[in-house]
């Protein structure tokens, strides 16, 4: 089983209630669209985060990517809402 | 491309002229150089303050992704992007985006497109604090900056 780790910021990282955790894969699990739904069955905190999922946005090893990319070998994947800077 | 974007992530207040003068030092070929600034508002009295959140390493890897594609489609010869983080009162600046070009329209046409694409690509989240009652809730993305980005 692969280990990444996973970072979460502002309201995901809120409601999740940490920024970073390590996390060994299940096997099955082949892209961020399929983290997300393994996620929502960690606990009422990860189903809260999640929930509203369609609105949350994904970086593989601090690159933007889609929610059907490959996250084979990746070693860092975040998780946030959509970006409000500027 | 012979330009590197000076891109900054920081905490602390910057000073645009001060900026601006660095930009241009000791160079005679620059024509026009357009400096944008992001402002904190105050949301008619209600805000105390904006708190930045942004995601360290890969806000600095994006803003150098987005400079990098303006100086692919524009002949800038200078470029600097700064971004704050963490608390922002009413009236300091946020963001800072100064293009140098030979003539004004690449200039003005960069820094456009800059922004644009920072509002809408660099890792950076903003939560309202009020000044009366509970704290605010993070500032939601708007669709109009989708479209903006999406005219480039």
């Amino acid at each position: 089983m692969p280990t990444v780790t996973l970072r979460y910021f502002a309201w995901v990282r809120e409601r999740v209630g940490t920024d970073s955790e390590a996390v060994e894969l299940p096997a099955g699990i082949a892209t961020p669209d399929a983290l997300i739904g393994w996620l929502k069955t960690r606990g009422e905190h990860y189903a809260h985060a999640f929930g509203d999922d369609a609105a949350i946005r994904v970086a593989i090893d601090q690159v933007h990517a889609g929610r059907d990319d490959d996250i084979a070998g990746a070693s860092e994947i975040a998780f946030f809402p959509p970006m409000t800077g500027g | 491309m012979s330009i590197t974007a000076d891109i900054r992530v920081q905490t602390q207040n910057f000073d645009l002229a001060a900026e601006q003068r660095k930009l241009c030092a000791g160079r005679t070929d620059i024509g026009g150089v357009v400096a944008f600034s992001g402002i904190c508002r105050d949301e008619g009295g209600t805000l105390q303050a904006l708190e930045l959140e942004h995601f360290p390493g890969m806000a600095e890897a994006e803003m150098r992704r987005v400079a990098d594609k303006a100086l692919a489609r524009w002949p800038l010869m200078g470029l600097t992007i700064i971004h704050r983080h963490g608390r922002i009162a009413p009236g300091d600046e946020i963001v800072l985006v100064i293009a140098a070009s030979a003539h004004r329209r690449a200039a003005f046409e960069a820094a456009g497109f800059l922004m644009d694409f920072l509002k809408t690509r660099a890792p950076f989240w903003k939560k309202e604090h009020r000044l009366e009652g509970p704290t605010g809730g993070w500032v939601e993305a708007k669709a109009e900056d989708d479209d903006a980005a999406a005219r480039w």
